[in-house]
């Protein structure tokens, strides 16, 4: 006997039944005990076909393969950086990772990184014991000068940056800042002080409501509003 | 014999509850729980690095509870503030009883913080609390596989109850005992038991059963304010 108790989109908090026999797989969030299929974390539901699985609306982030993050320097070490990535593991950047150039021992490397800085870099490595290798070397990935930096959820990230950037596409239209959103839940937000403020301000309003379904549309209004310019690039939910 | 309860509930009622999640913006999950004059405030902080070094575990993460009642909680004589032999221990059966539901192999060598603060205090602090930090664990995304009610039971002459004011659990006329039970809120398992007086066989199985009665019904008002947290306005 199968029995789904329910609906897509609900909310769920740890310990609740989802369902009972065996048509419904556990995905993301979920747990298997005996045929009935347990929430272990709160979030949103999310039922794709056979599989049932949570969304998290909290949570800090926890580093991942190929993930473009945004850290600050923390330590210098003999043959790299140790960066602080918001998340309860700190990474490694190795000098051959981050410079091209032929440096020679022992040189200063603050030439290139210097303690505070907030860099963009790629995850390529995590081990089971959660240590983090990351790379400057790659497209976009660079220090970062000039802006300030925010913190959103991490878990809240995908939301930021809506379906293919429209979401920050949006913000960047509006404000006429340059935004880069870290995985981590970093965003570095560059522009004139007062446009920045406005991009800060969408960017923690886009946090707190994005499980509220109509996000894009609430954003357009809110932006189109405060800054007093049309947007273009329409994209709906 | 007692015939009625002193504040005139039932034997098996519960005094008013509220609970509310979120109430600390800064922390990574917070919870506020009151029951009757009792208030507890969790806040949880992590998973976050754990140092001094040698307090890492490779393999699992740690969970560290910290249990407070605040200097001028209680009936209003100044306490000295800061930590004291009860509540080491208060902190040690919290931790004890939050384990059970926390995935800590999530987290190798760091560590979720729990901080329970209690403001205002009439008895069943401990339960309180745990019912507050397992809502403030939930809200800080810490996967967990149920969660945590708690609630005190007793008797006072040949009478249970369940959840016990400051002034029953010092009634003079006849003898008490206070029972402080915490479960897991879908199974019933019970994660904490402790007991303070004397109890038959019998009369710890029916306070058990009474028990795990109100703590489905503390659950469902965890259930309820994790979910409105979330709720669209």
């Amino acid at each position: 006997m199968t029995n789904l108790f329910v609906k897509n989109k609900d909310i769920v908090v740890p310990g609740e039944e989802l369902a009972t026999g065996m048509d419904y797989l556990p995905g993301f969030g979920t747990y298997r005990d005996s045929d009935k299929i347990i929430a272990n974390r709160l979030g949103l539901l999310s039922i794709d076909g056979r599989a049932i699985k949570v969304v998290p609306l909290s949570g800090k982030y926890v580093p991942k393969r190929g993930d473009v993050i945004i850290a600050q320097i923390k330590d210098i070490t003999l043959n790299g950086w140790i960066l602080d990535t918001n998340s309860a593991y700190s990474a490694m950047l190795q000098v051959k990772d981050a410079v091209s150039e032929y440096i020679t021992k022992g040189a200063d490397l603050t030439r290139y990184f210097n303690f505070g800085d907030y860099i963009v870099c790629k995850i390529t490595q995590v081990t089971s014991q959660k240590l983090v290798d990351v790379t400057t070397k790659g497209p976009g990935l660079k220090k970062l000068q000039h802006g300030r930096i925010i913190k959103v959820i991490a878990s809240k990230v995908p939301r930021v940056i809506g379906k293919q950037g429209s979401m920050i596409g949006m913000v960047k239209q509006a404000t006429d800042c340059r935004i880069i959103v870290g995985q981590n839940g970093l965003v570095w937000v560059s522009g004139s002080p007062k446009d920045e403020l406005l991009a800060v301000k969408t960017i923690n309003k886009i946090g707190q409501e994005s499980h509220i379904s109509g996000l894009t549309d609430r954003i357009k209004a809110f932006l189109e509003k405060e800054s007093g310019k049309k947007i273009t690039a329409v994209v709906t939910e | 014999m007692m015939q009625k309860r002193l504040d005139g509930r039932k034997f098996d009622e519960l005094r008013k509850i509220e609970a509310k999640v979120g109430i600390i913006p800064k922390a990574d999950g917070s919870a506020m729980f009151r029951m009757g004059d009792t208030l507890a405030y969790a806040a949880v902080y992590g998973p976050r690095s754990l140092y001094p070094r040698f307090l890492q575990n490779p393999e699992k993460g740690i969970l560290r509870c910290n249990y407070n009642m605040m200097p001028f909680a209680g009936c209003g004589e100044r306490i000295r503030p800061g930590g004291n032999r009860r509540s080491k221990e208060i902190s040690y059966v919290t931790e004890k009883a939050l384990l059970p539901v926390v995935n800590l192999d999530d987290f190798p060598n760091a560590v979720v913080d729990v901080f329970i603060e209690l403001p205002q205090t009439d008895a069943g602090t401990r339960c309180a609390g745990i019912c507050a930090a397992s809502m403030a664990l939930a809200d800080a995304g810490i996967t967990m596989k149920d969660l945590v009610v708690a609630v005190s039971t007793g008797r006072i002459g040949d009478k249970l109850l369940v959840d016990l004011t400051y002034d029953e659990e010092a009634y003079k006329e006849e003898s008490v005992a206070d029972m402080p039970i915490a479960m897991l809120g879908r199974t019933g398992e019970i994660t904490l038991l402790q007991l303070d007086g004397e109890l038959t066989k019998e009369q710890i199985k029916k306070a058990i059963e009474l028990g795990k009665k109100a703590g489905q019904k503390i659950y469902e008002i965890q259930t309820k304010a994790l979910k409105e947290k979330y709720m669209v306005k």
